[in-house]
């Protein structure tokens, strides 16, 4: 069990756009939402393979996704919105109305 | 059948070009759209849909009367979503929000709400995509990546498109991203700014400051040299006609509208040099027609409520995620928006224990919690409206296909004469 430090980053990708259209039961919505992106040099310094599932975890939540290698500078995790990205998210706002839903500090651990 | 020049509803584009083939009251083939736009035509049901009380199928009339009931009897009732809804809806639901004494929020609040917050401190700059289109030759882009959120937009109204001041395209404008991370739009940027997450202020407050001839006693910005962004600094001076479109690598990171106002503050201090503007990348395809709605019906964007009679607006306080996550509301009305799907999930488990009531054309993960679901038709598909373009232009939705189902603004109707035999 290897745990390491993050910052998250969540967004929309065109894939899960498409895929909204399909309905959220569908496999592509899941597919499309359910995984993480890291740099290959972090992937490499942590000695996980790609399609390996891992647990993220920030003080809000946890989820589990499948991680693929991406261009995300070393140190940041993207997340495609959807529901495994809401579950790591603040639902303070700072009276803002606005979770903080980019730049928060994420655990990962391999399971 | 071919139907052209048809509006797009998905994304804020709202590109108006789409060629649609219809058969047997069946979209067959869908031209010029995106995968987003083309996936949205293709998967329209259009199969009749019966409403559900506690997952049961019902007639409409009682299906209605348990909706009304159930906001009749809240004492802080929630109404949200709206952006994907046609304006005429929009204007019912405020109606209704209205008579409730109830709190209204659009999907802003979770996008672009720190925009709206940050440019009643600085000023709004404003200009239409047209405009743009014709006369810009800088094009920022600020945390938002439309290779993949707005897909046609370079083509359209921006980066390639040809206008009459820019017959070029591509040739006659400069492209610049500025973002945490490469994106498929950073790589068709001409300059590429990496900003570490979390900095934007400080980038923005350094290009202010360069702007203004001052010296910074550092090598660099949030991960940016500052070099460089002198080298920016110099575009923008320079341009003819700049713009920076921005997303939620602006409103969603620390500091929020803050960020926005900082932005709009460089912007403004812009025009002492030229023409330069600047615009939110609106994601839903009339979430800004939610902004426009309301204000011109409450005076204020987002974050409303009625609970004194009288409009009140404060964000933080009548946001939705706020009023869920503290468990202050108890009951909801969720029109054309999934929350469950994209709320921070202590916000989104309220949904759950609350009676809630979902007017949407899809089974949405919302409508999986709610105690009433009513299935509504799907505008600018099954039925005509109004839509807000991201730079708050009206474009009418047509509808191309027929649908047995009532639209969003029929059921509101159907809802607000209910509770005032209710209340009566
Ligand atoms: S860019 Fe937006 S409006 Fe245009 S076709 Fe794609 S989803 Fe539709």
């Amino acid at each position: 069990m290897a745990m390491a430090e993050f910052v998250l980053i969540t967004g929309r990708t065109a894939k899960q756009g498409a895929a909204l259209s399909r309905g959220k039961d569908s496999s592509e919505y899941r597919q499309a939402t359910g995984f993480v992106q890291m740099s290959r040099e972090d992937r490499e310094c942590l000695g996980v393979e790609e399609g390996r599932r891992v647990r993220l975890r920030t003080v809000f939540g946890e989820a589990e996704l499948e991680l693929r290698e991406g261009d995300v500078p070393p140190g940041m995790l993207f997340v495609p919105l959807g529901p495994a990205a809401n579950t790591l998210i603040a639902a303070d706002t700072q009276g803002t109305g606005m979770p903080d839903s980019k730049g928060l500090v994420v655990e990962v651990e391999l399971i | 059948m071919i139907v052209g020049n048809v509006v797009c509803p998905f994304c804020g584009c709202l590109c108006d070009d789409i060629v649609v083939t219809v058969e047997d009251n069946r979209i067959t083939a869908v031209e010029k759209a995106c995968t987003s736009g083309r996936s949205l035509f293709l998967n329209v049901h259009t199969q009749t849909a019966k409403p559900t009380v506690d997952g049961k199928e019902v007639e409409w009339a009682e299906a209605v009367d348990v909706a009304a009931r159930i906001l009749t009897d809240a004492a802080n009732p929630l109404i949200y979503g709206l952006s994907s809804t046609a304006s005429e809806a929009q204007r019912k639901a405020i109606a209704l929000a209205d008579l409730l004494g109830a709190t209204i929020d659009s999907t802003s609040s979770v996008c672009h709400g720190p925009t709206t917050i940050g440019i009643q401190v600085e000023g709004e700059p404003t200009c239409t995509l047209g405009e743009i289109k014709h006369r810009a030759d800088l094009l920022v882009f600020w945390g938002c990546n439309p290779a993949e959120s707005h897909q046609r937009h370079f083509a359209r109204y921006s980066v390639l498109a040809k206008g009459k001041l820019t017959p070029g395209g591509r040739r006659d404008r400069t492209m610049v991203v500025v973002d945490v991370r490469p994106t498929l739009s950073t790589r068709r940027a001409d300059v590429f700014l990496q900003v570490r997450p979390g900095h934007d202020f400080e980038l923005l407050n350094a290009l202010r400051a360069l702007l203004k001839g001052q010296d910074l006693d550092v090598d660099q910005v949030g991960g940016v040299e500052v070099a460089r962004l002198q080298d920016l600094v110099e575009r923008m001076k320079s341009c003819r006609f700049g713009v920076i479109f921005f997303g939620m690598g602006v409103t969603q990171t620390g500091g929020k509208h803050l960020n926005v106002a900082e932005l709009v503050a460089l912007v403004a201090e812009l025009n002492a040099y030229t023409r330069f503007t600047a615009m939110p990348m609106r994601g839903h395809g009339n979430v800004a027609g939610a902004d426009c709605t309301l204000t011109w019906q409450t005076g204020y964007p987002f974050a409303v409520n009625f609970a004194r009679g009288y409009p009140q607006y404060n964000p933080g306080e009548f946001t939705a995620v706020d009023v869920l996550a503290r468990g202050e509301t108890d009951a909801a009305l969720i029109i054309a928006s999934d929350p469950v799907a994209h709320f921070p999930r202590r916000a989104a488990q309220r949904l759950a224990q609350i009676p809630t009531i979902v007017l949407d054309p899809e089974m949405s993960l919302t409508a999986q919690v709610a105690r009433v679901v009513l299935p509504t038709a799907f505008y600018g598909v099954n039925a005509a409206g109004t839509a807000y373009r991201m730079d708050n232009v009206p474009l009418p939705l047509k509808k191309v296909v027929d649908s047995s189902q009532p639209t969003d603004e029929q059921v509101l109707d159907w809802i607000i004469e209910k509770v005032k035999t209710c209340s009566a």
